[in-house]
């Protein structure tokens, strides 16, 4: 039986986790403080995600970008793939928080939403 | 000159100017008016588009706009008056403070009290007198994530980040994910002074390597920055001779430190604390002038948005009894103190008369990382009152602990803090 | 292009005497290589109007600077250009070998005319500087030396200029002499020819370089570096008088001035090098001249921390260490003004006078009537910190950008970085508005201001924000717009530090 130890993201605390695993299979997770470690370390192992956080072009608007954020973590290998949809996207304000800029994100399934509140300038 | 009457003025709209206002409003206080001096609420936060905002006050992940916006929406639903683009000039002692803005031109506020919530700066390169010349592309992380984030440029794209502080290291994956070439975060001690977290989702994810103990020693390029020399430092954060690298880039980042805000504090006479940079405060975050409050990032950096709401909430209580004459003016101080394995203790001191709350909340950073250690807490009569293990301690994420008000009684004169490794059994 | 007078640099010495020549009915252009004036040795340097007392009278730099003192005074109120002095200096010394240095300069001061010096004993000393290292034993205290800021004086010498009719020109590199029939007739630049009836070199460290484009000369220039120190304002209080510590043989010794804006600046040492263009302090010196000058004088101040920032400036030192002021030898209409290291600053103005007598006695049709218009001053900038509360808010009422705080550091609104752009001698880049204004002149080095100023700048001079620049020619501020890094196809290095 192999050992593999990991950072949790899960949170600010970034506790230390330790999977033990046969080949791809885990055996067992120890170490973790709470229910966000145990998963992020089920999923790291198997298909590690991230959240991605950025801006996208916003239109008439008071500023010139709109922060944005992956509602839920994205298979992180398609990282890249992603940031480059997302560099092209152009929305129209004004924005709200949770507004969904594009749903599906690269066949993720996962939809884009905005962070910032964000008026539009006559 | 306009001349304004308030009861209570808060220095800054960010996340602390926020909670404590509204904290003040929801405990009475009526005539409230923060003075922001960006164009919009949320301070700091409005350009930290990542995430790990919220999750012990709201038990929510958040973006920081997004935690903003919570305390934005509620503030713009309150007659709590707000004032843009206006810079706090002077806080003067007779509590009055003298603003200026476009439309108001200089105006001057009566007020019957005063939160400090001007948050803070970044150190400069000037500061720690790098060597070399002056090109262009050299700037704070904090100011590019300005120029990423709110106005939409970039600024290079080969860069080196100096400083494994939280804000470089969010920076490294910023610009990452921005197509820009981030070659390696150099780091003066031995150990990140950033979140571990912020390590594994902004560095490793992206293979950009971690120098510690390196340091930067020559800066290079005439009109804009050519490259940097790095090398190797020893146990006393000198340069080795002979591990001297040159590394070319066009932009360096500096995340080497945050400096608490104070020119309005420091004029007006407030004591200061030297570790922290910030006003002497007892846990009502009182200063030493009685109509003065500080909290946030002012008072002593953080690094959890969490602590800094928290805190301001302490401050906006502390104010409105303040100001609804609830407070008695009398105060029994009691010292807090610590041993040389602390770097500083938030607050400084206790007033154990004035009780707010059933516990009082500190915070405090250590001086070097340790694992498996104590910490205690006892008083003048060397009774321990509190003792509390920690597998890990690090300079980089602030310690908090509560303690029971009944711990504090009236024959208390000081408290002592202390860590030590834990004994093994 | 033509005109009458040609003056080639735009330091303190070439805007002083298109400052002087200004008064008289004849052309002149003044060019200048970087891209705003005082870019040279008059940008770094101590800040000071010396009084002479240690200087060595016999010389022309003595004689010059001695002079310059009487007129220095009305010429900054004519200007509107802020300056202490009186304000005095203190020599300091640590042993018997110092107070023999000092004695010998106390003698050639009385020489040069200078009135109230003293010889100071231990009390007397820390009486005056109570935050001196309690070891400095003796101290000569001078009455008459004066700071100032080099850049206002230099630009308001210019805007001067400029007012009454001198064309100035930035961006502008003389390339050649144009000489025909062994008179100097013109110059060749990267933007074209310009005729000239008389030629000035100006040209500070490159002074040689052009003298040598006209005949052989017997001079080189070369760059004496010194490095300093600028401290935070809340240091500023440590001292009251600029403080030199005894001098050795290349220089007046160390010194620790305050600033007039309020800073200290502390420095410098003295390396002859032979690259005109090495501007880059060295660890080696920074902390040679921090314990050999800094902590040795006044232990408190810091190593590091409440540094502003550090700098170098280039001392344009000739071989003859003096100045060398005079027509050239074998070719008319051509004057070299080289070699103009301190007392330079303080110089300037009889320099300027010096200069116009050799420009009379050249054999050229130049007319020296005086200008009917002649204006003797200049339209200051708007200065809030000087204005009262009233004044201002009567300011922000007429225009509200003086209302906008962009600088939070040193407290400057939008207002006067606006006006500085459309000044006679525009500010077009970061630098030179720090220069004028103050703004990222501060503690925080820019960084809450900088992405305001850089909008301020792109939109005031119509260009996009890529094309604004730290320090003019290319020194961009940024790189890209967001996302069209990532959108760019093709192999992108992506080599990251080896550990």
């Amino acid at each position: 039986m192999e050992e593999k130890k990991i950072i949790c993201i899960g949170c600010p605390k970034g506790c230390a986790l330790t999977i033990k695993h046969t080949g791809k299979t885990i055996n067992e997770i120890c170490d973790y403080n709470c229910k966000i470690g145990l998963e992020y370390a089920e999923n790291e192992f198997v298909q590690p995600k991230r959240i991605i956080t950025t801006t996208v072009k916003l239109k008439s608007g008071y500023l010139p970008f709109v922060p944005v954020k992956t509602k839920e973590p994205v298979n992180k290998e398609k990282i890249f793939e992603i940031m480059k949809v997302i560099s092209k996207l152009e929305i129209e304000s004004p924005v709200k928080v949770g507004d969904v800029v594009l749903s599906d994100l690269a066949g993720t399934g996962v939809d884009l939403v905005c962070t910032r509140n964000i008026q539009k300038v006559s | 000159m306009k001349k304004l009457v308030y009861d209570l003025v808060v220095v800054g709209g960010g996340p602390a100017g926020l909670a404590a206002a509204l904290e003040a409003r929801k405990n009475g206080v009526k005539k409230i008016l923060i003075c922001e001096r960006a164009p919009y609420l949320g301070g700091i936060l409005n350009q930290c588009i990542h995430n790990g905002f919220g999750l012990q006050y709201f038990k929510e992940e958040l973006t920081g706009p997004e935690y903003a916006s919570r305390f934005i929406a509620e503030v713009e639903n309150s007659d709590i008056d707000v004032k843009l683009g206006t810079m706090v000039m002077e806080i003067l002692e007779g509590q009055q403070i003298i603003g200026v803005n476009r439309k108001d031109g200089m105006f001057a506020v009566e007020t019957k009290a005063v939160i400090l919530a001007m948050g803070c700066r970044e150190r400069t390169r000037g500061a720690i007198t790098i060597p070399g010349t002056r090109p262009a592309g050299i700037m704070t992380a904090g100011t590019a994530q300005s120029y990423v984030n709110l106005e939409g440029y970039i600024p290079g794209k080969e860069v080196v980040i100096l400083g494994s502080g939280d804000i470089g290291l969010i920076m490294a994956r910023r610009l990452t994910l921005e197509g820009v070439n981030v070659k390696g975060v150099i780091e003066l001690m031995p150990y990140s002074t950033g979140l571990i977290r912020n390590k594994v989702q902004c560095l490793d994810d992206y293979g950009i390597p971690l120098l510690l103990s390196h340091s930067i020693i020559e800066i290079h390029g005439k009109e804009r920055l050519e490259g940097v020399t790095i090398a190797e430092v020893d146990k006393n954060l000198k340069p080795i001779e002979g591990t001297e690298q040159y590394v070319s880039c066009d932009t360096l980042l500096l995340s080497v430190g945050l400096i608490p805000e104070n020119e309005l504090s420091n004029n007006l006479g407030c004591e200061m604390d030297k570790v922290t940079k910030g006003p002497v405060v007892n846990e009502k975050r009182i200063t030493n002038i009685p109509w003065v409050f500080a909290c946030g990032n002012v008072l002593h950096v953080h690094d959890l948005v969490d602590n800094v709401t928290q805190e301001a909430e302490i401050a906006g209580k502390a104010a409105a009894a303040f100001i609804n004459n609830e407070m008695n003016k009398e105060e029994k101080v009691v010292e807090i103190t610590h041993d040389k394995n602390i770097g500083y203790v938030v607050p400084q001191r206790i007033d154990a008369l004035n009780n707010q709350g059933k516990v009082v909340k500190f915070f405090l950073r250590v001086k070097n990382p340790d694992e498996d250690v104590k910490l205690i807490v006892k008083d003048n009569f060397d009774h321990t009152l509190l003792s509390l293990s920690k597998s890990i301690v690090e300079p980089g994420t602030m310690v908090t602990f509560n303690l029971p008000r009944k711990f504090v009684t009236k024959d208390t004169s000081s408290i002592d803090i202390s860590i030590s490794k834990e004994q093994p059994q | 292009m033509k005109t009458d007078v040609l003056i080639i640099g735009g330091g303190v010495i070439g805007a002083s005497i298109a400052h002087q020549l200004a008064k008289y009915n004849m052309d002149i252009i003044l060019v200048e290589k970087a891209s705003d004036v005082c870019m040279g040795t008059s940008k770094a340097n101590s800040a000071m109007i010396h009084s002479g007392f240690n200087i060595d009278g016999e010389k022309l730099k003595g004689k010059l600077a001695l002079e310059a003192n009487k007129v220095i005074k009305e010429l900054c109120d004519d200007l509107s250009v802020g300056y202490v002095k009186p304000l005095g200096s203190i020599t300091v010394g640590f042993d018997e070998t110092d107070l023999e240095k000092m004695k010998k300069t106390f003698e050639n001061g009385t020489k040069n005319g200078i009135k109230g010096m003293k010889l100071l004993n231990q009390k007397e000393l820390h009486e005056m500087e109570p935050h001196l290292n309690p070891e400095a034993k003796y101290g000569l205290f001078e009455p008459e030396t004066g700071i100032i800021n080099p850049f206002e004086y230099t630009v308001a010498l210019a805007e001067n200029a400029v007012l009454n009719g001198t064309k100035v020109m930035l961006e502008t590199e003389v390339l050649d002499i144009i000489i025909e029939n062994k008179t100097a007739k013109g110059v060749k630049t990267n933007k074209g020819d310009i005729e000239a009836k008389v030629i000035i070199n100006a040209a500070g460290l490159y002074a040689d370089k052009i003298a040598s484009m006209v005949e052989e000369i017997d001079f080189d220039i070369k760059p004496r570096k010194g490095q300093y120190f600028l401290y935070d304002k809340k240091w500023g209080k440590i001292l009251t008088y600029p403080i030199y510590s005894a001098p050795t043989k290349v220089s007046k010794g160390m010194i620790i001035v305050p600033t007039i804006d309020g800073n200290i600046l502390a420095g410098s040492n003295a390396e002859i090098i032979d690259d005109k263009t090495d501007l880059g302090t060295t660890s080696k010196a920074l902390n040679e001249i921090y314990i050999n000058a800094i902590s040795h004088l006044f232990p408190e101040l810091p190593r590091m921390g409440d540094v502003i920032t550090t700098f170098t400036g280039l001392r344009a030192a000739s071989t003859s260490e003096d100045f060398i002021i005079e027509p050239a030898k074998t070719v008319k209409g051509f004057i070299n003004v080289a070699g103009i290291q301190s007392p330079g600053l303080t110089s300037a103005p009889a320099i300027a006078i010096m200069v116009e007598g050799l420009v009379r006695e050249l054999d050229v049709d130049l007319d020296f009537s005086p200008k009917a218009n002649y204006e003797k001053g200049r339209q200051a900038p708007v200065a809030l910190a000087d204005l009262s509360y009233e004044e201002r808010t009567d300011l922000i009422e007429k225009n509200p950008d003086f209302g906008e705080i962009v600088c939070r550091c040193e407290s400057v609104s939008k207002g006067e970085i606006i006006n500085a752009i459309h000044r006679p001698i525009p500010a077009t880049n970061m630098d030179a508005i720090k220069r004028r204004v103050r703004a990222g002149m501060g503690r925080c080095q820019g960084g809450f201001c900088g992405p305001k100023v850089l909008n301020i700048l792109s939109k005031e001079l119509q260009i996009s924000p890529l094309e604004v620049t730290q320090k003019g020619n290319k020194s961009f501020v940024l790189a890209f717009k967001n996302k069209e890094l990532s959108l760019e196809e093709g192999d992108r290095n992506h080599e990251k530090i080896s550990i």
